[in-house]
């Protein structure tokens, strides 16, 4: 052993097997299976538990001292939920799934079905949220020169962009395949993929985070166009200001000339508007693109406006510019000379102002992994496969995805989405074949399992699954439990779980 | 502390036996009772195979040395068999190099003499130790680990044929590597034979100085690695075709090296989509690229 090897005190001795590797922080052992993790052993590959979040616990360590090996009986069986990251899978042996596992939830005997399936009828639907434009619908989106998807049809205030999918994974060249894999294992495990778009945007994406377009970070979503702004906010300017200009790259929109104005009877100001009106109170193009106001290159509202008409402004006329996302705004009133002068904003306009920013959410990238449960997959679950479908059909049997929530498309076969960043990290992987490996998680009562044809024989208890499982997370980001009584049909008047 | 496991995989033809970094799958054909013997010694045999390596890590740590003290284990003693034509010429190795084929080596020595199969093999992580009775032959895809792995050819090896010994080594297994290669695949006589060769040329697919190679030092990745400050590959940049061809001719000479010294059968090398082969003509023993063969109960890989 060299020196560096012996003088390192945050290395801890792994007793797990007789090689009693000597681990560095950060580093893994030998045998990779287990890893030195801030000065804790842990296990690094096998079956990931997910703990109901309890304040902010992260990985709970699978050993924590010499002696002192996991006690099944630290945490409350309804707040633990074993997942299918990690589990392996049986298929394609016609086989009961790797873990079947039963717990009691609050007086319930209830079955989880735990497998990692193996899916080449897979992809992600992304959606990227901005109104910059991408590249035309149908377009090839590549990644490393290959078609990895297209840009599908664009939803408010965002684009969507369709990837994966079994005709990229299995269906063209050896390397479209690979560099499609690849692509969908990154964008699944929350790492960021650059993607260029024929004829259009070259864009870096990755799940929950801001999108970058082009270079540029995408930072914010607006609530609307200017004129749009106008129409939701006018009535709540009503009395409060005589003027109101909302400053937009795309379509600028002016309160007092606006449809929504003139029905609440705004008057005329005689402001005029630098730039080409479009329809009554909307302009185009006031200004260059840019990042300042409302997407546009201005720092200082004032230069879109031309001198006010002297037959009909008046001194004391008030004015209120503002951005399409909130974030800019001026309060001006005119002076005899018909100029406007700032002044503070009014703390009655305060909050008309706060309430366009507060409606304006971050802008993200969005990834829904989805893909559809087979027959061999189902067959894990039960001897009749058909039986599974209908279960889940009739709300007997809840499908989550490493504990999330799965969204079950209607119609036949088991074809579902999943928020990957509602999953545990890293937990998609794949084969050579290619295809995606994801977990995927049945859950049901004991007697509805019975009822399925499912494999009684396998069942093992709770606690059993927990010694197998090395890694344990709090379920964080996870919007819902996956045994909460409201999933079933038996439970949705009972209220819910605790 | 963990001991040894051996339980049946799904299918119940397969013997998995684990304990610490060792995984075996062991697969038989033959008469059952004469499967069930076998299984029997593989499982009497791998009991003690870690505690004996641990006992002497130290000094299987360390290139071997004429002066050194001697090793006692069976293992070990295959293992330094098969580095020392190869430190001999210079080469820096330990007989760590060849721990997973000499682990499948010695478990099937034990298994063939319990009991007569018609065919066997021993897995070691890749590393293949194979027996073959007359008439049979032993198929296998090749698995190139690239960002993404593909199957990327499949080996025949015929009972006429001398190779018994099947190894793959590269950037992208558990051990550290000194070369570039995705993965090299060697065919030799022996499996630990095979294991330090696969090793050996996974090193010599490199290309020196270039800026797309990452390097550390190989104790800041694993702290107790036998490679000690050596540099090892950790990151691999964009590469030309240009660049990829140098970097496999290099192994690839390397190889024809080997096996004009009788070490080994056949050796196919691959980076980044592209590969070499090393074989003689008229051998039936041979690596066929590109193949279509799907690797047989493929396992799941995370990245």
């Amino acid at each position: 052993m060299s020196e560096a090897a012996t003088h390192k005190p945050e290395k801890i001795r792994c007793d797990a097997c007789p090689v009693m590797c000597y681990i560095a922080d950060g580093q893994a052992g030998a045998c990779d299976r287990y890893a030195n993790h801030a000065g804790e052993l842990i296990r690094i590959d096998p079956l990931l538990v997910l703990e109901r979040a309890r304040g902010d616990a992260h990985v709970v360590p699978f050993f924590s001292g010499k002696e002192a090996s996991w006690q099944g009986d630290i945490i409350s069986p309804g707040d633990t939920f074993v997942t299918a990251v990690g589990a392996g899978t049986t298929y394609p042996d016609y086989k009961p799934a790797p873990f079947i596992v039963s717990q009691e939830i609050d007086g319930v005997d209830m079955v989880t079905v735990v497998t990692e399936g193996i899916f080449s009828y897979c992809g992600v639907k992304v959606k990227v949220d901005t109104d910059r434009h991408l590249g035309p619908e149908c377009a090839a989106v590549r990644a490393e020169g290959e078609q990895v998807g297209h840009v599908t049809t664009a939803e408010y205030g965002s684009q969507m962009l369709s990837l994966g999918g079994v005709r990229h994974l299995t269906g063209g060249s050896k390397k479209e395949g690979r560099v499609t894999c690849d692509m969908l294992m990154n964008l699944c495990n929350g790492e960021p993929v650059e993607l260029s778009i024929d004829g259009g945007s070259s864009i870096v994406v990755a799940a929950n985070q801001a999108p970058v377009i082009n270079g540029a970070m995408e930072e914010r979503m607006r609530v609307g166009c200017g004129s749009a702004t106008i129409g939701m906010f006018a009535r709540q300017w009503y009395g409060l200001v005589d003027e109101v200009v909302v400053v937009d790259d795309h379509i600028t929109g002016v309160l007092s000339e606006h449809q929504a104005g003139k029905v609440l009877g705004i008057e005329e100001t005689g402001i005029r508007i630098k730039g080409r009106r479009s329809t009554p109170g909307r302009y185009f193009r006031v200004a260059e693109p840019g990042s300042g106001w409302g997407g546009t290159d201005i720092s200082d509202p004032l230069t879109i406006l031309r001198a006010f008409d002297p037959k009909v402004a008046k001194p004391g006329l008030r004015l209120l510019m503002v951005s399409t996302t909130g974030e800019q705004y001026g309060y001006y009133v005119l002076d005899e000379e018909l100029k406007p002068v700032e002044h503070e904003l009014p703390a009655a306009l305060r909050p008309s102002v706060e309430r366009i920013a507060e409606n304006c959410e971050p802008a993200l990238s969005t990834v829904l992994f989805m893909a559809g449960a087979g027959g061999s997959l189902r067959a894990g679950a039960t001897e009749n496969p058909v039986k599974l479908t209908r279960s889940v059909r009739d709300m007997l049997t809840y499908v989550s995805c490493g504990g999330a929530p799965a969204y079950v498309w209607p119609g036949g076969g088991i074809t579902f989405m999943a928020d990957v960043s509602q999953m545990p990290k890293r937990s998609f992987g794949y084969v050579p074949t290619p295809a995606i490996v994801a977990p995927i998680e049945f859950t049901m009562r004991r007697e509805d399992y019975a009822a399925l044809g499912g494999h009684m024989g396998a069942i093992i208890d709770v606690s059993e699954a927990l010694n197998k499982a090395g890694r344990r997370e709090s379920g964080h980001g996870q919007t819902d439990w996956p045994t909460a009584r409201r999933h079933f049909r038996w439970g949705q008047d009972g209220g819910e779980a605790p | 502390m963990n001991a040894p496991v051996a339980a049946f995989l799904p299918g119940g033809r397969r013997l998995h036996l684990q304990h610490g970094p060792i995984d075996l799958i062991i697969e038989t054909w033959g008469e059952a009772f004469q499967r069930d013997r076998a299984h029997r010694a593989a499982i009497a045999r791998f009991d003690s195979v870690l505690d004996e390596l641990v006992g002497e890590l130290e000094l299987l740590r360390r290139p071997p040395s004429p002066a050194g003290p001697r090793l006692e284990g069976a293992v070990a003693r295959r293992m330094l068999a098969a580095v020392r034509p190869f430190a001999a010429e210079g080469a820096f190795v330990t007989p760590m190099a060849a721990v997973a084929g000499a682990v499948a080596e010695e478990v099937l020595d034990h298994m063939l003499t319990a009991a007569d199969l018609d065919k066997a093999y021993v897995n070691d992580g890749g590393d293949i130790a194979l027996h073959l009775g007359q008439g049979e032959r032993f198929d296998v895809a090749m698995i190139a680990l690239g960002a993404v792995p593909a199957d990327d050819g499949r080996v025949t090896i015929e009972a006429a044929d001398r190779v018994r010994g099947i190894a793959t080594s590269g950037r992208h297994g558990r051990s550290l590597s000194m070369g570039i290669a995705d993965s090299v695949t060697v065919l030799a006589e022996s499996a630990a034979m095979a294991d330090a060769a696969a090793t050996l040329l996974a090193n010599a697919v490199d290309l020196p100085g270039h800026p797309a190679v990452e390097r550390r030092p190989a104790v800041a990745v694993r702290s107790d690695s036998d490679l000690g400050e050596r540099l090892v590959v950790t990151g691999l940049g964009e590469l030309t075709t240009d660049d990829i061809d140098r970097a496999l001719e290099r192994g690839l000479r390397a190889a024809e090296d080997m096996r004009a010294a009788g070490r080994i059968a056949a050796a196919a090398l691959f980076l980044r989509g592209r590969s070499m082969v090393a074989e003689a003509v008229g051998d039936s023993a041979t690596c066929r690229l590109p193949g279509a063969l799907q690797m047989e109960g493929a396992q799941a890989m995370r990245a």
